[in-house]
């Protein structure tokens, strides 16, 4: 058995399963209908509880391909059915025993409808899930004395530990991921806030070569000649916690070098500027947001994850507005008004999720050409 | 230019309907008018699914004041209902006629792509033609290169391989020679599907030389372009199916993604489907999904939505793309449901020039048409047959369509879905029921008998699968021999694994704790009462008592295309058994209205039609209209219909749930046919007020001893009846009455097993197989009225008053299906004394039964004496034709009427007469049934129904005969062959064929009579005197039309290849003589005259 206590007192009592063991969270729900594996090894779930709004999640097991990093950052994964009878040619492991050995908890059989429907009019909450039989105060206990979401800074725990190049271009399902060796293409450094590997392999696939660098690193390492352009990575938690990476950030826009910045990073762009950061409700976790190109008014289906946005009107006077969500209107790109800067909120390499904003890459790669 | 770092420098935040210059500018101005093509009769692959999407394309348009032009021959359809389109032209579809309502109407634009395969090929036909082009009218929502690109097989390869997509190794041919080459080379099995047929008509897949001959020679016949596309097999791969839509700023997305449980290889109409798909990683996905939009734009799918199917290698993800259909379909209706997504309203403002991010999402009213739905449940869809009805037919499942409808469940899981889906289909199991004995599980008989059940895709296949797990099959053995992914077959041995713990429940008391949970986590699990109680040999009340007694409630959720992520304003809601309820019952006065289930023959779009008007009239009356139905085609579950839907089976269990959350004012069961009909009685005990003539009054008409009583009471006049409930008894009637006999178990609808009968031999054999259909529910035995006249009568009553709807003759004799027989309205034979002596008796029933409501009565004519066959106390088939032939929407006044309102306030107290005839014509799926006899009899046929509409009877009838694709024709020769008693029936017609230019061919006995009475005649051998023969005649083409009458057993099967050829070459033909006399008169008709198009809003208004 597995139960989970929200901050607002809601407990939800389901069947355990993946590991055994407690974890705090902010607790989300993603939309998406495939990509849990993806989903689990997303960096930017550190210290997130996430909910599947999809039913049926382990249809397809688990396999040696399908991770955004090497191991898992998600707390806890809450689902309606837990499927532990893999169905894909893939497959090698199933989602338990994936789960299990990355200690990620699991529960299944509770109503998850009402879960995601507490949290859509409630907005994201803390929560503590737990598969041993603790008590609901013991666990409520517990919940009070996480450390609040806001003002934390979960990058540092999660960063490359020292840099490394990667070399994988996107998937096929021909090669899987076969290297690609190309010496003759631009070098660009990727400050890494929790990367998904699908950004590096998208670059890599753009015809960049990639370097990644802990976020520690000092900012004048990425301002060498070498790095012909810079990627602000996607992450975990509150951009408004970061301030030596805005800093690092500030320096990085003056120095007119090519800058691609997704997510987090593009967060961490808008503050740089001088922009704003807001916390949404329960913020944008699925595969099928439509967003608005400003330019083309053509619109793109896009994967999101995050839970802070920028204010548009916070960053207007430095920057051109380029994306925006259709459904609430909150800021999902822009392009710096002098500067080489291109920023986007949604995730264009996707994994898990429609890759039709993938085209962005070639963008950057485009301006990292043009001046290399 | 960099796209990005050009951005606008004044940035425009706002995100709809607005452009540059800040106007707004969403649709196109120069279209003021439009002309819709519908899909005509409902057919095996064409079903109500395109009265669904044109009626949302009509209500759109019309939405948008753009002047909507309509043409459909089938008048069971909403979207014919006359405040649809502001013109409706209930003709015949089909280039001509199409042509003269273009000429009359001068439409700017044509939108073909919401009536199906018909309306795209009338599209293509009117381009080729030059009419188009002609009258200005523009192709919109496809254009003609798109249509072709995506139909002709041979282009979309090329296309498909252009953009770097695999389609499976194939090659297109006219001619069998070139066939059989090809087949030597890639080898067995191979694909042969014909060009530009519908549902797949005429596909299928060869094992062997001998086999591939026979089958290209079929294809090629049946394909109006005499071209087939052989295919190499990709039997047994996986099956998937995307639901695109593109707008014209290239925007695209994915409404919905379908798998297969049957694999590759059976029409994916008659697979079961799943939604969303399952066993994809989101890499595979992905590509698919990439792929599917790289299609669109090749295509060109501009401004609409279309199907693509791909196949995916289990073993090694190789995709490749199976087919296209750049319009509708029945998919896409399928989609609609499953997500919320409305695809054929969205489709239709994107051929207007809408874009997707400018039409809002009605269900959340935040999100734009461009979100992509996500869903949190899982949706099941299974085919509905009619094998039943043609015990002749194979019903080995192929690339052929056979089905006729399809049920829908939606459930939080794939268990729960695919069991409600089940009982949905009232097939009589109310879950995953047994096909063999638990005591003959041993036996290698049923061993063998349980692996052909696997082998062999059939209607029964699932069920195998449950008797194969019941029985020790691993799931790697059961995907041997079927090739259903894993992933489905293990929830199967899920489900069947839970059936013993739910057995182990036996004997001990059901309301222990553990007990509860165990029926809890069945009910979960999609378990219906009714099958638990019988794992447990009790009572389906019983486990309903215990069940809600101990707080086992389904709750009801709601399908928002958005997993919860916004609040949804559309109460569109399914049950499941968890904790937070999402249904509000309001503080209005409820009714709930049951509909009719999936489509079937005897039960169809009719009766949706019927279900929907009462919706239409409960909201009218200020009532909140609650609709329950699981068939995903209709009308009556678009979430707009009523104010609540409810997409559940309509089996008692389900209703009650609802019944008990909602607590209705009452309950309509009298528009859904058979399916409400049967609960009523239960329902009513069980506390719920019926709504209009009691369960009661509709007993006694249909329990046969009572209503005689009934009739002797009113001094009224039936054919002499008895009811037997042994075959010993059947005899003895048979002695006393004489034969023939027309013979029939009690309460069913569309003639199910009825049967006449000419001596004892056929009474036993009869008795025999009958018994086992209707088990303890006797036999009915009517003396056959031989040459009688056919009438059906629909009236409405409000207790006072009691108004004729509409007198209908049939054109074919007593004995045909009712269904299955053409009639006209009004009657074209009857005396002034007849039709008011049946009005005068209509009345009389009608009052004597007490009905409030509607009431259909079937008489017939003998010499001049009015005999009652039978009276049906409720809705009727021919409701949806008589209120269009008289222009008064008779279910809607009968819902009125049940609510209390009385007929002369609503200012409906007579007989509409009309100055026009109108002709209902049935349309029968012969054509998809190979080896089936299209002899017409007392068991209904048809799936679908045509109207003709003109001044004189032989218009409306020719009309009638085109709609239904029957090309009568204008001169040739006529093959004539008659049973003895028509012999002097036939003089008549075949002098006056002679004498319009035909020529004559007879069998011998008919040709003596034709020549004795002075017709030149040639003589042809029949099929059993040697050749060459008649049906070498009908296939070297010789033949313009059949007449073919036939007495007895022996008769009818020496004829049969006579009528399958007719088929197979589309030559009409009449094997009733009532029938061959109105192909005459219109052909005389036509021959005289040419025909001319009315829209029903300018008929009305002469009434």
């Amino acid at each position: 058995m597995a139960v989970l206590v929200l901050e607002d007192g809601s407990i939800f009592r389901g069947k355990s399963f993946g590991y055994r063991g407690v974890a705090a969270g902010e607790v989300v729900f993603n939309t998406s209908m495939t990509g849990y594996q993806e989903e689990l090894t997303d960096p930017s779930y550190y210290g997130q509880i996430l909910v599947a709004t999809y039913t049926q999640i382990g249809n397809v097991g688990t396999n040696t391909q399908d991770y955004e990093s090497d191991k898992t950052y998600l707390g806890g994964f809450i689902v309606k059915e837990y499927i532990d009878y893999p169905s894909n040619f893939r497959s090698t492991e199933s989602l338990d025993s994936f789960m299990t050995r990355h200690n990620v908890i699991g529960m299944y059989g509770i109503d998850t409808r009402m879960l995601v429907r507490r949290i859509r009019t409630k907005g994201a909450m803390m929560g503590i899930l737990s598969s041993f039989d603790e008590s609901e105060e013991a666990l409520k206990f517990k919940l009070g004395k996480q450390p609040p979401l806001l003002g934390r800074d979960l990058v540092t725990e999660i960063t490359a530990k020292q840099p490394y190049d990667f070399d994988e271009p996107l998937w096929s399902l021909k090669d899987g991921y076969k290297s690609m060796h190309e010496k003759k293409n631009p070098l660009v450094a990727v400050y890494d806030f929790g990367v998904k590997r699908n950004i590096l392999r998208s670059l890599v696939s753009a015809g960049l070569r990639v370097r990644v660098f802990p976020c520690t690193t000092p900012v004048g390492e990425l301002l060498r000649d070498e790095y012909k352009g810079i990627v602000l990575s996607n992450g975990p938690g509150d951009p408004a916690a970061l301030s030596y990476i805005i800093e690092n950030t500030k320096e990085l826009i003056a120095s007119n070098k090519p800058v691609l910045g997704i997510c987090l990073g593009h967060q961490l762009l808008g503050l740089a500027l001088g922009g704003e950061a807001i916390k949404l409700k329960f913020g944008h976790h699925g595969a099928n947001q439509s967003v608005l190109n400003m330019k083309t008014r053509g619109i793109e289906i896009t994967v999101q994850n995050h839970g802070f946005a920028i204010k548009p009107e916070s960053i207007q006077d430095k920057a051109d507005i380029t994306h925006i969500n259709l459904n609430d209107r909150t800021l999902e790109g822009f392009v710096h008004k002098t500067r080489p800067v291109l920023s986007f909120q949604h995730h264009p390499e996707a994994s898990p999720g429609p890759r039709e904003a993938g085209y962005i890459f070639k963008e950057f790669a485009k301006l990292v050409y043009e001046r290399r | 230019m960099l796209l990005l770092s050009n951005a606008l420098r004044k940035t425009d935040l706002r995100t709809d309907g607005y452009r540059n210059n800040g106007e707004l500018m969403p649709k196109r101005r120069d279209i003021k008018k439009i002309m819709l093509i519908g899909s005509g009769p409902i057919v095996i692959g064409q079903a109500s699914e395109f009265d669904y999407s044109g009626t949302q394309s009509c209500k759109a348009l019309k939405l948008e004041g753009i002047e909507v032009v309509l043409v459909n021959s089938n008048p069971a359809t909403i979207m014919t209902d006359p405040e649809f389109a502001d013109k409706t032209y209930i003709e015949p579809i089909n280039p001509d006629i199409l042509k003269k309502v273009i000429a009359a109407e001068r439409p700017d634009a044509l939108l073909p792509t919401m009536g199906g395969q018909t309306a795209l090929n009338m599209a293509v036909a009117l381009s080729d033609s030059g009419v188009l082009k002609q009258y200005g009218v523009e192709l919109i929502g496809a254009r003609i290169d798109t249509i072709k690109k995506a139909e002709d097989r041979e282009m979309f390869k090329v296309s498909m391989e252009k953009i770097g997509l695999k389609v499976p190794f194939s090659k297109y041919t006219h001619s069998k020679e070139e066939a059989m080459r090809f087949a030597r080379d890639i080898g067995f099995p191979v694909i042969i599907r014909p060009s530009f047929t519908l549902g797949g008509t005429g596909a299928s897949v060869a094992y062997n030389i001998e086999e591939f001959e026979d089958k290209v020679e079929y294809g090629l016949s049946v394909s109006p372009s005499h071209e087939v596309l052989l295919e190499e097999s990709v039997l047994g791969w996986k099956e998937f199916e995307l639901e695109m839509m593109r707008d014209k700023n290239d925007n695209c997305i994915v409404v919905c993604s379908i798998e297969n449980f049957d694999p590759m290889g059976i029409h994916t109409g008659d697979s079961i489907t799943i939604a969303p798909a399952q066993t994809l990683t989101d890499k595979e996905y992905q590509s698919m999904r990439n792929a599917a939009i790289k299609i669109m734009r090749e295509i060109g799918i501009e401004s609409g939505g279309s199907n693509i199917q791909f196949a995916v290698n289990p073993v090694n993800g190789d995709m490749v793309v199976i087919e296209m259909n750049p319009r509708v379909s029945r998919s896409s209706a399928l989609a609609s449901k499953a997500t919320g997504y409305p695809i054929a309203k969205v489709a239709t403002k994107l051929a207007i020039g809408y874009t997707l991010d400018e039409i809002t999402n009605d269900i959340t009213k935040n999100t734009k048409a461009s979100f992509e739905p996500t869903i949190d449940y899982v949706v099941t869809k299974i085919p509905k047959f009619a094998f039943e009805k043609f015990p002749q037919a194979d019903d080995t499942l192929t690339t052929q369509m056979k089905s006729v409808g399809e049920v829908m469940a939606i459930g939080r899981t794939f268990k729960e879905s695919l069991q409600k889906a089940i009982r949905s289909l009232e097939s009589g199991a109310s879950g995953m029921a047994r096909r063999i004995k638990r005591d003959d599980y041993n036996t290698s008989a049923v061993l063998d008998k349980v692996i052909e059940g696997l082998k062999r895709p059939s209607p029964d296949r699932l069920f195998y699968i449950g008797d194969a797990l019941r029985m020790g099959f691993a799931i790697e053995e059961i995907h041997k021999y079927t090739a259903i992914d894993p992933w489905f077959l293990n929830n199967i041995s899920e489900i069947i694994r839970y059936e013993d713990r739910i057995s182990s429940l036996r004997g001990y008391s059901l309301s222990d704790a553990e007990a509860i949970k165990i029926i809890r986590d069945a009910k979960g699990m999609g378990f219906a009462d009714r099958y638990i109680a019988s794992l447990l040999g009790t009572a389906e009340s019983v486990i309903r008592k215990v069940r809600t007694g101990n707080g086992v409630k389904p709750v009801y959720k709601v399908v928002d295309t958005c997993g919860a992520e916004f609040e949804a304003y559309t109460p569109y809601l399914y049950s499941t058994y968890e904790d937070e309820n999402e249904s509000v019952v309001s503080q209005r006065k409820r009714v709930v209205i049951l509909g009719s289930g999936p489509n079937r023959i005897g039960q169809g779009i009719e009766f949706d039609y019927c279900c929907v008007h009462a919706s239409f009239a409960l909201r009218e009356e200020g009532y909140e209209s609650i609709m329950i139905n699981s068939n995903p085609e209709t009308v009556s579950t678009d979430y707009d219909t009523s104010d609540k839907l409810y997409f559940e089976p309509v089996t008692y269990e389900d209703v009650m749930n609802i019944v008990d959350l909602e607590s209705p004012y009452g309950l309509i069961v009298q528009f859904g046919g058979q399916t409400p009909l049967k609960l009523s009685k239960r329902l009513e005990a069980a506390g719920v007020q019926v709504l209009g003539t009691s369960p009661e009054s509709i007993d006694m008409a249909e329990d046969r001893k009572r209503f005689r009583e009934l009739l002797e009471r009113l001094q009224l006049r039936q054919p002499t009846s008895y009811t037997a409930t042994s075959v010993e008894e059947a005899i003895r009637i048979g002695n006393t009455i004489g034969f023939p006999l027309i013979l029939r178990p009690s309460y069913v609808l569309g003639g199910r097993a009825m049967e006449i009968v000419y001596d004892n031999d056929e009474l036993i054999e009869y008795m025999e197989k009958a018994v086992n259909v209707s088990e303890d529910k006797p036999v009915l035995v009517d003396k056959f009225l031989d040459g009688a006249t056919e009438i059906d009568v629909d009236a409405i009553s409000d207790g006072d008053i009691v108004v004729i709807g509409g007198i209908m003759e049939h054109i074919e004799e007593a004995g045909i299906h009712s269904g299955d027989s053409a009639c006209s309205l009004p009657p074209f034979s009857l005396s002034q004394h007849l039709t008011d002596e049946i009005s005068r008796q209509t009345r009389i029933l009608a009052k004597a039964l007490n009905v409030i409501g509607l009431i259909n009565i079937q008489y017939a004519i003998k010499d001049n004496e009015v005999y009652i066959l039978e009276v049906n106390p409720r809705a009727s088939r021919t409701i949806p034709f008589v209120s269009k032939s008289i222009g008064v929407p008779l279910a809607k006044l009968a819902t009125k009427v049940m609510l209390g309102r009385k007929l002369k306030d609503m200012g409906f107290t007579k007989e509409v007469i009309t100055d026009y005839i109108t002709v209902k014509e049935a349309v029968l799926p012969f054509v998809k049934l190979p080896g089936v006899d299209t002899i017409l009899g007392p068991e209904m046929k048809s799936t679908g129904e045509v109207m003709g509409i003109d001044r004189t009877f032989a218009l409306a009838f020719a009309k009638s005969q085109l709609a239904s694709n029957i090309l009568l024709p204008l001169k040739g020769t006529i093959f004539i062959s008659v049973k003895d008693t028509d012999k002097l029936l036939i003089v008549p017609i075949a002098k006056g064929l002679k004498k319009l230019g035909f020529s004559i061919v007879a069998t011998r006995g008919t040709a003596q009579v034709l020549t004795a009475s002075g017709i030149e005649v040639r003589v042809v051998n029949k099929v059993v005197e040697g050749r060459p023969h008649i049906v070498d005649l009908i296939k070297n083409g010789e033949i313009a039309m059949l007449i073919n009458t036939t007495f007895g057993k022996k008769s009818i099967k020496d004829s049969y290849s006579i009528r399958r050829s007719a088929i197979t070459y589309n030559i009409p033909y009449y094997t009733t003589i009532e029938g061959a006399d109105a192909a005459y008169k219109a052909i005389l008709a036509l021959i005289n005259g040419d025909i001319t198009v009315t829209p029903i809003q300018n008929l009305y208004k002469t009434v």
